[in-house]
C-alpha cells in the first residue's frame, strides 16, 4: 500500500483534487428548487427559476456548473409553501368579536429578490406573518358578523390576498391562496352566550310543539264533540217531547240509583205525586 | 543498510508503476473494479517483499496462511522488481478476463488454495448489488414512480418491472397513487364546532377521502402536500357549514348537500395549487349539537313526542265520545220506533218502571196531609248514616222497601 501511494502519489492528489474540484463546482438543482448563484455577495443568476407553466422536465432544473470556492449556491424551495397564522382575535364592525384562523399559501417566484431581502423562505414566512394578520383584521373589521361568516367571505378572501401579495412581491413572493380556516366564537361570554341562545331557542321550540300538541288535541277532542252533537240532534230531533221524557228517566235513575260515590238521597213524596195515583184509589 | 536499498527501490517502483496504473485504469470498464483490484494486487505484493520489517505487522490475520507454501526466505532474496513485473501483465488482465489463472503464476500461486482471490468477486457482487438495487425497480399494482435524472424530472413509471440508470444519476420515487387516504378530521373525540350560518355552533366530524391522480405535481408542486389536503378540507367544511342552518346541518338532505359543496371546494382549491390531488369523497361522520346545550336538543324532540301524545289522547277521548253519541241515539231510535207503535202505554211503562228503581232504591217518606212537615226525622237518618255506614242505611231502607 504504502508502495503504491509513494507511487501514485500524484495522480492520487492530482484525481482527488479533481473530484473535490468538480464536486464544489456541479450543483445539482432538482426539480422542488431553485438556486441563486452568488459571486462575492452579489446575486449573479438563478438556476430553475419558477416558470408558470414550464412542464417538469423542462424548468431548468439538473446539474451545473458553478465556479468553485468563489460562487455560493443558495437554494430556495420551488414548491407552493405554507403560511400558518396564529389564531387572531377580530371584531367586527357590529362589535362582535370572533376568532379567526387563516392560512396563506405562497411561492417564491423571484428568488433573488427574496435572497436579498428576506434571505430565506422563513425569513418571508416571518415578515409576511405579521402582514396577513393586520391585512386579515382590517378586511374582516368592516364586515358584520353575519357576513364574515358566510357570504362575502369569499370576497373578503380575495380583498385579503390581493393586498398581502402586494407584500410579498417585496421579498420576491407570490401570494397564491389565503383561506380563512376557522371561524370561532371566542372562549368565555361570546360562547356562553352563544350557547345560552341557543339553549332558550330550542326551548322555545319545545314549548311552541307542545303547545301545538295541545291545541291540536283541543281540535280533535271539539270536533267529535261537534260531530257527537250532530248525530244526537239527528236522532233526538225526531221528537223532543219524548226525547225530554225519556231523558228524565235516565237521569232519574242514574241520579237516585244507588252505587258506589253516590250521595245518599231521601225522597219525600206528595200523595199528589202522579206515581201515587193508583196508590190513593183514585181514578 | 537493507531499509535504505529498499527505499531506493521503492522510489524506482514509483516510476515504474505509473504504467500498470494508467493501463488498469484505461482497461478496467468500471472504475472501482480495477480500482480495488490494483489496491488488493498491491498489498498482497507488499507482503512478502517486506516481510522481515514493518510489512509484517502491518498485515492483517488472514494473510498468514500465505506465507508457508511461498517460504519466507525465498521471498526476501526475490527482487521486488521482479514481483511486480508479474503483476504487471496480470492487473489489466484480471480486469479484463475475470480473474482467470493466466497472470503470472509466481505471483499468483501464494494468494489462495482456490488460485483465485476474492476481492475481485467481493468486488463484483457489490458492484452488481448496487447496480440491481439501484436500476431495477419493482412497481407495485397501486404504484407509481417519478424518475429524476441528475435533479431533472425524466419520466413517471408505471406498474412492473422498470430499469433506470443507477443512483445517483437517477432517482427514483415510488408512491401509491390509486390508494385511497383516509383522513378523520378530528382525529380523536374531542369536539369541533363549527360555526353555522345563524351563529349557532354544531359539532361536526367528517373524512376526507383522496388520492393522488397526478405524481409528479403531487411530489414537485407543493410543499406539504398531505398537510395541505386537510387545511383546505378544514376551510372547505368550514366555509360549506357556514352557508347552512344548524336544522339543515342536522338533516340527512343538508349533510349531503354540504358534503357534496366541500368535495368540489376542496378540488378546486387543490386544483389551483396544481396539487396533484383527487379528492374522492367527503363523509360527515356526525352532527350533533354541542355537549353543553344537548339537554336542550333532546327535550325538543322529547316535546315532539309529548304533543304527539296528546294528540293520540285526545284522539280516544274523540272516538269515545263518537261511539257514546252513536250508542245512546242507537238506543234511543230503537225505544222510539217501539214508542210511536203504543205511544201512551210505552210511556206509562218507562215512567213506572223506573220511578220503581229509583224510588226501591231510596228512603222515602209520603206526607199524606198538608202542614205536618216538621215530622221529618232528617237529623235521624243523618245520624244513623253516620253511626253505621253503608249497612246502616240498607238496614233503615229494607223495612221500606217492604211495603
Amino acid at each position: 500500500m504504502e508502495i503504491f501511494w509513494q507511487n501514485q502519489k500524484r495522480s492520487i492528489i492530482a484525481v482527488a483534487l479533481l473530484l473535490v474540484g468538480l464536486m464544489s463546482s456541479m450543483v445539482v438543482v432538482p426539480e422542488t428548487e431553485q438556486a441563486v448563484v452568488i459571486r462575492t455577495g452579489e446575486p449573479l443568476y438563478t438556476i430553475n427559476r419558477f416558470k408558470p407553466d414550464a412542464p417538469f422536465g423542462q424548468t431548468g432544473a439538473g446539474m451545473r456548473l458553478v465556479v468553485p470556492f468563489i460562487d455560493r449556491v443558495v437554494r430556495v424551495d420551488k414548491r407552493v409553501l405554507a403560511l400558518d397564522m396564529n389564531p387572531q382575535q377580530v371584531l367586527s364592525s357590529d362589535q362582535q368579536r370572533l376568532q379567526v384562523d387563516a392560512y396563506a399559501r405562497f411561492r417564491i417566484i423571484d428568488p433573488v429578490r427574496m435572497v436579498e431581502s428576506a434571505g430565506t423562505s422563513d425569513g418571508v414566512r416571518s415578515q409576511l406573518e405579521p402582514i396577513l394578520t393586520s391585512v386579515l383584521r382590517q378586511e374582516l373589521g368592516r364586515r358584520t358578523f353575519a357576513a364574515m361568516l358566510t357570504a362575502e367571505r369569499g370576497n373578503a378572501m380575495s380583498n385579503i390576498r390581493r393586498k398581502l401579495d402586494e407584500q410579498a412581491r417585496e421579498y420576491g413572493a407570490q401570494v397564491i391562496d389565503v383561506r380563512i380556516k376557522r371561524t370561532d366564537l371566542p372562549e368565555g361570554t361570546p360562547l356562553e352566550s352563544a350557547f345560552t341562545r341557543m339553549e332558550t331557542d330550542r326551548q322555545r321550540e319545545a314549548a311552541t310543539i307542545r303547545a301545538q300538541g295541545q291545541k291540536n288535541a283541543q281540535i280533535i277532542r271539539a270536533e267529535a264533540d261537534a260531530e257527537a252533537a250532530r248525530v244526537y240532534a239527528k236522532s233526538y230531533g225526531k221528537d223532543p217531547k219524548f226525547y225530554d221524557f225519556y231523558r228524565a228517566m235516565q237521569s232519574y235513575d242514574q241520579t237516585f240509583a244507588r252505587g258506589e260515590g253516590r250521595g245518599e238521597s231521601s225522597i219525600i213524596l206528595s200523595p199528589n205525586n202522579d206515581y201515587l195515583r193508583q196508590f190513593r184509589g183514585k181514578r | 543498510m537493507d531499509i535504505l536499498r529498499g527505499l531506493t527501490n521503492r522510489i524506482g517502483l514509483a516510476m515504474n508503476g505509473k504504467g500498470p496504473w494508467g493501463g488498469n485504469k484505461g482497461s478496467g470498464g468500471a472504475g472501482s473494479d480495477g480500482g480495488s483490484d490494483a489496491a488488493s494486487g498491491g498489498s498482497s505484493g507488499e507482503n512478502p517483499g517486506s516481510s522481515g520489517s514493518e510489512g509484517n505487522d502491518k498485515s492483517g490475520g488472514p494473510r498468514n496462511p500465505w506465507l508457508p507454501s511461498g517460504g519466507d526466505d525465498a521471498r526476501r532474496s526475490a527482487k521486488i522488481e521482479d514481483i511486480f513485473k508479474n503483476r504487471t501483465p496480470g492487473g489489466p488482465q484480471r480486469g479484463s478476463g475475470g480473474g482467470g489463472g493466466s497472470g503470472g503464476p509466481g505471483f499468483r500461486m501464494p494468494q489462495g488454495p482456490g488460485g483465485k482471490s476474492w476481492a475481485p468477486i467481493i468486488a463484483l457482487s457489490m458492484l452488481a448489488i448496487w447496480l440491481a438495487m439501484s436500476s431495477a425497480h419493482l412497481i407495485g399494482p397501486k404504484e407509481k414512480g417519478v424518475v429524476q435524472t441528475i435533479g431533472i424530472y425524466s419520466r413517471t413509471l408505471d406498474p412492473g418491472m422498470n430499469f433506470t440508470l443507477p443512483w445517483p444519476i437517477e432517482l427514483v420515487a415510488i408512491e401509491n397513487v390509486s390508494q385511497i387516504r383516509a383522513v378523520q378530521i378530528p382525529a380523536g373525540e374531542e369536539e369541533k364546532l363549527i360555526l353555522t350560518g345563524d351563529q349557532n355552533l354544531v359539532n361536526l366530524s367528517y373524512l376526507i377521502r383522496w388520492n393522488i391522480k397526478d405524481l409528479k405535481k403531487f411530489k414537485y408542486e407543493l410543499a406539504n402536500p398531505s398537510e395541505t389536503v386537510e387545511e383546505v378540507a378544514e376551510a372547505a367544511m368550514r366555509a360549506s357549514v357556514a352557508e347552512k342552518t344548524l336544522d339543515a346541518t342536522f338533516s340527512g338532505e343538508g349533510r349531503a348537500e354540504i358534503e357534496e359543496r366541500v368535495r368540489r371546494r376542496m378540488q378546486a382549491v387543490l386544483d389551483a395549487y396544481d396539487s396533484g390531488v383527487a379528492v374522492q369523497g367527503v363523509q360527515i361522520d356526525k352532527t350533533d349539537p354541542p355537549a353543553r346545550v344537548v339537554e336542550a336538543f333532546k327535550d325538543v324532540s322529547a316535546a315532539q313526542q309529548d304533543a304527539d301524545a296528546a294528540i293520540n289522547r285526545s284522539r280516544a277521548t274523540a272516538q269515545q265520545i263518537l261511539a257514546r253519541a252513536e250508542g245512546d241515539t242507537a238506543s234511543f231510535d230503537k225505544v222510539y220506533a217501539q214508542y210511536r207503535l203504543a205511544p201512551e202505554v210505552t210511556r206509562r211503562r218507562l215512567y213506572y218502571e223506573t220511578m220503581e228503581r229509583v224510588l226501591s232504591q231510596t228512603d222515602k217518606t209520603i206526607v199524606e196531609t198538608p202542614g205536618v212537615t216538621a215530622y221529618l226525622p232528617l237529623p235521624e237518618i243523618r245520624k244513623r248514616t253516620q253511626q253505621s255506614g253503608g249497612a246502616g242505611i240498607s238496614s233503615a231502607t229494607n223495612p221500606a222497601q217492604g211495603q
